[in-house]
């Protein structure tokens, strides 16, 4: 049943695949950090993404900002806005107990995409950029700029986000609340303010996505939603709370949704991407490349 | 019965009295301007027992059980679907597709039961599992032939008893409050069963249950294959009022979150929880939206969304044990 | 009653549980002591099912029990109590010890008689209120509760009088011996050395995995292997004057 294509075919959909596979993995990146920290699943970061593809268009469309400067404004502005969140929001009202986590996350991106559909309704909007079109001619695969750029640019944040944790002082904070949230106290770490760095963070890195993402994608109040099963597919593959395990785990993705893209078709596509996503979780919950449960 | 036994069910005797005489009530709130007419508040009260329903559904797995299931919609789709598919291709009468949509739900709840239980998913990852199947289901049933793909099915109005389809929208919402009655008293009667101890013991600490012989996988087996059941004829449900079903409507997130909120808005794992929920959230969203419509001369979508996500929140945070909580703590119990 | 043999259960390179035989008589008291991390809770998990063992067999009236689920042991007749006392939060105090009876009474009404007699032989009351409401000392009588709720043969007690008062402890010895004297097996867990004394007729010593005494709770105590096990912890000198006062 499957066609069969010609390898020039099969080898620009791979590389396709890896430069979504790029900004999964850094919308995953968030996710990620988040678990491997609070050790709760944020529901709201698809919706979070939502938001923050919105601020990118509103920062062109109101304000002129080209989408790859706005990552100067929004990205603190995200992470001060996640920090908050988790900070006023998500950690009083749950009192930090983790099924209430679950459900005040869930609470709150119903909230943001709900607010976000009265705002600007269900249409569908994209940006019309000089470059949104432009190509890279590799010879043997055309590639489009906006996502060649996005690819390089995920790859940075990546490393950037690796050399925060590693090498900072709030980062071996970040790293000591992770293992042990209780020794991290008592050593004098304040858990609740790197509770709220860590989701500050996470925003920070959904607002880099969404203005790698714009140039070349649509968005409307739903889009996250597509995204947030993706990311969670790339987390849960790449092992909960494992940065390197979701760079791999979205390269990877990006490839299968891209390959089973072309070979079941656009509809049916998706569903290697569940379908991997279910069987991960059923038989290797730690994920390929965790290693605690 | 007993006089106990009797004392335990009265409350919800009284409830179910109340709700059948509400009818009566219709045309003073019509004439109060609460309703533009009989129509319009059959359809609210029907839509709110169908999501009480598959809240009651959910309510067993997930209220009793602990095991939050975010992908209910997997149940819900199965039966509205098999319930209009059964109809529509192979003939059967409506009366004689229900029960066979039941079981379809409660299957599809047992293997996905079975595989998530078996491989010890609990918290994050069964609701995450459970949002999977959902999905996949959704994306098969908008992709394949037999359940009409994206174009969805629709069930050809042929207005007759025996086709479960009424002139009359009293009669639709007597036969919803029926099933909604039954879960209830089923609900007691499994509070008050072996069964029920068993699944709240799995809930409050799974090693204490299975030192004192509780078999858990099995426990648990057996309430999201019911829970899956009870979410399964809400579908079918759905299917026989508005007589049409896609993808979208059947397997769609909005159900999901429906059946999860009203428990946890209204009481979690209480047999009053799923309906007190699902008569506040519909009726704060319903108002809201007229609220909003009337200040603004215009219909604004997500209105009544927004007020579903900030109540869940605020209950999270103000109110753990739900509406009904309240109600019991105002009452000095 | 039961017989434990060649026990031993491996974590990576860790040895927690090391070649442990013993033997539980029919109708005894029967004691496990050792200083803290000497792998005695470990050796109740293997026993109860909630762990398998990398070696050795667990006899229970002579068939092999290796392995089985805690839940199908409390069906053969083995239950046991938790160090840290886990109550059902949500219940009642009665409901708690019912999810128990429920195992021999599968209809409510005598499934809640039997709970309320279990209640009264551990001297638990009001048993309406919330578990969540009682002290520590009410949570171990449920504990002790629950598992008798089972109508178990044998009973692992994990350290029951674990966080009470010389006063609470006094109170709560006669009912552990009642539940003896009913026909129930125990093996027990516990570093109150008085009641160890008071209550076993035999104990077994472990010390970093291993069995390193075994005897009258008089005899282990004079014996030098086991006051060497415990001088580290300073517990040498509270082992002589339980001796003293038992």
């Amino acid at each position: 049943m499957f066609r069969s294509y010609p390898p020039q075919i099969v080898l620009e959909a791979v590389l396709n695949g890896l430069l979504t596979g790029a900004v999964y993995a850094l919308v995953a990146l968030g996710l990620t950090l988040v678990y491997g920290v609070l050790h709760i699943i944020n529901f709201a970061h698809g919706a979070m993404l939502t938001l923050a593809m919105f601020a990118v268009l509103v920062a062109h469309l109101g304000f002129g900002i080209d989408p790859y400067l706005a990552i100067l404004p929004l990205t603190p502005l995200f992470f001060a806005f996640g920090y908050g969140l988790q900070r006023f929001v998500i950690s009083p009202a749950s009192r930090n107990d983790d099924g209430a986590i679950l459900l005040v996350t869930l609470g709150l991106s119903i909230v943001i995409e709900n607010l976000l559909l009265a705002i600007f309704r269900s249409d569908t909007r994209s940006l019309t950029l000089d470059y949104s079109f432009s190509v890279v001619d590799l010879g043997f695969a055309l590639l489009s700029l906006p996502r060649v750029i996005g690819f390089g640019v995920a790859l940075v944040v990546a490393a950037a986000l690796w050399a925060i944790l590693a090498l900072t002082d709030t980062g071996k904070a970040i790293r000591a609340v992770a293992k042990e949230k209780l020794g991290a106290s008592l050593v004098g770490i304040d858990v609740n303010h790197i509770y709220a760095v860590t989701f500050g963070l996470g925003a920070a890195t959904l607002a880099v996505a969404a203005c790698l993402l714009m140039p070349s994608f649509y968005v409307n109040p739903r889009v996250g939603n597509a995204f947030v099963l993706v990311a969670f597919t790339v987390v849960v593959l790449g092992g909960m709370g494992s940065i390197a395990g979701a760079l791999v785990g979205g390269l990877v993705i990006g490839v299968v949704e891209s390959l089973s893209g072309l070979y079941l078709g656009e509809s049916l596509g998706q569903i290697g991407i569940f379908l991997i996503f279910i069987l991960v979780l059923l038989f290797r919950p730690t994920g390929l490349f965790g290693a605690k449960a | 019965m007993s006089s106990g036994t009797f004392a335990a069910y009265r409350p919800i005797l009284i409830a179910i009295a109340a709700l059948a005489a509400l009818p009566l009530a219709v045309p003073m709130l019509v004439s109060a301007g609460l309703f533009a007419g009989a129509n319009t508040f059959y359809n609210l009260m029907i839509f709110i027992l169908i999501i009480t329903l598959a809240a009651q559904g959910w309510n067993i797995a997930g209220g009793y059980g602990g095991q939050f299931s975010f992908g209910h919609a997997a149940f819900f789709g199965t039966g509205a679907y098999a319930q209009a598919v059964l109809q529509t291709r192979y003939g059967v009468n409506a009366w004689a597709a229900l029960p066979v949509a039941m079981a379809l739900g409660g299957l599809v709840g047992a293997v996905i039961g079975l595989l998530a239980f078996r491989a010890r998913l609990r918290g994050s990852y069964f609701a995450l599992v459970t949002l999977a199947f959902a999905e996949v289901f959704r994306i098969l049933a908008n992709a394949t032939p037999i359940t009409g793909g994206a174009a969805g099915t629709l069930v050809p109005l042929r207005i007759g008893f025996g086709q479960m389809q009424f002139e009359a929208p009293a009669a639709f919402f007597y036969l919803a409050l029926g099933f909604v009655a039954v879960v209830l008293l089923l609900n007691r009667l499994l509070e008050r069963s072996r069964f029920g101890a068993w699944l709240v013991a799995v809930r409050e600490n799974e090693d204490a249950a299975r030192a004192l012989g509780v078999d858990t996988l099995t426990v648990k087996l057996k309430a999201i294959t019911l829970s899956a059941a009870v979410t399964a004829v809400a579908g079918a449900l759905y299917t026989q009022k508005f007589l049409y079903v896609d993808a979208n409507i059947a397997y769609g997130a909005w159900i999901s979150v429906e059946a999860l909120l009203a428990p946890i808005v209204g009481g979690i794992g209480t047999v009053f929880g799923p309906l007190i929920g699902a008569v506040a959230l519909i009726g704060l969203g319903e108002a809201a939206k007229t609220l909003i419509h009337s200040a603004f001369g215009s219909a604004v979508p997500g209105v009544d969304l927004v007020v579903y996500g900030l109540l869940l929140i605020v209950v999270i945070a103000f109110a753990p044990r739900g509406l009904i909580g309240l109600l019991r703590a105002g009452g000095g119990r | 009653m039961l017989e434990v043999h060649s026990l031993t259960k491996r974590f990576g390179g860790l040895v927690a549980v090391s070649d442990v035989s013993l033997t539980v008589p029919e109708g005894s008291i029967t004691g496990l002591i050792g200083p803290n991390g000497a792998g005695k809770t470990t050796l109740f998990t293997l026993v109860s099912g909630f762990q398998t063992p990398s070696a050795g067999r667990v006899l229970f009236c002579g068939e092999d029990i290796t392995g089985r689920t805690p839940e199908r042991l409390a069906v053969l007749g083995i239950a046991r109590t938790f160090q840290i006392v886990q109550p059902f939060a949500g219940l009642s105090v009665l409901e708690n010890i019912a999810v128990g009876a429920y195992l021999r009474f599968p209809h409510r009404a005598d499934a809640m008689a039997h709970a309320g007699a279990v209640a009264e032989r551990v001297g638990l009351t009001d048993l309406g209120r919330p578990a969540a409401s009682l002290t520590v000392a009410g949570r171990k009588r449920l504990e002790l509760a629950r598992a008798l709720a089972t109508g178990p043969r044998l009973v692992l007690l994990d350290e029951v009088l674990a966080g009470l008062n010389p006063s609470e402890i006094r109170d709560i010895i006669p009912v552990i011996r009642a539940i003896r004297d009913a026909g129930v097996t125990i093996l027990m867990i516990e570093h109150v050395m008085q009641a160890v004394m008071s209550l076993c007729e035999h104990v077994h010593v472990l010390a970093n995995g291993r069995l390193i005494a075994a005897g009258t709770p008089a005899e282990v105590v004079g014996n030098p292997a086991v006051v060497e096990a415990y001088l580290g912890h300073g517990a040498a000198g509270r082992l002589q004057k339980g001796a003293a006062h038992g």
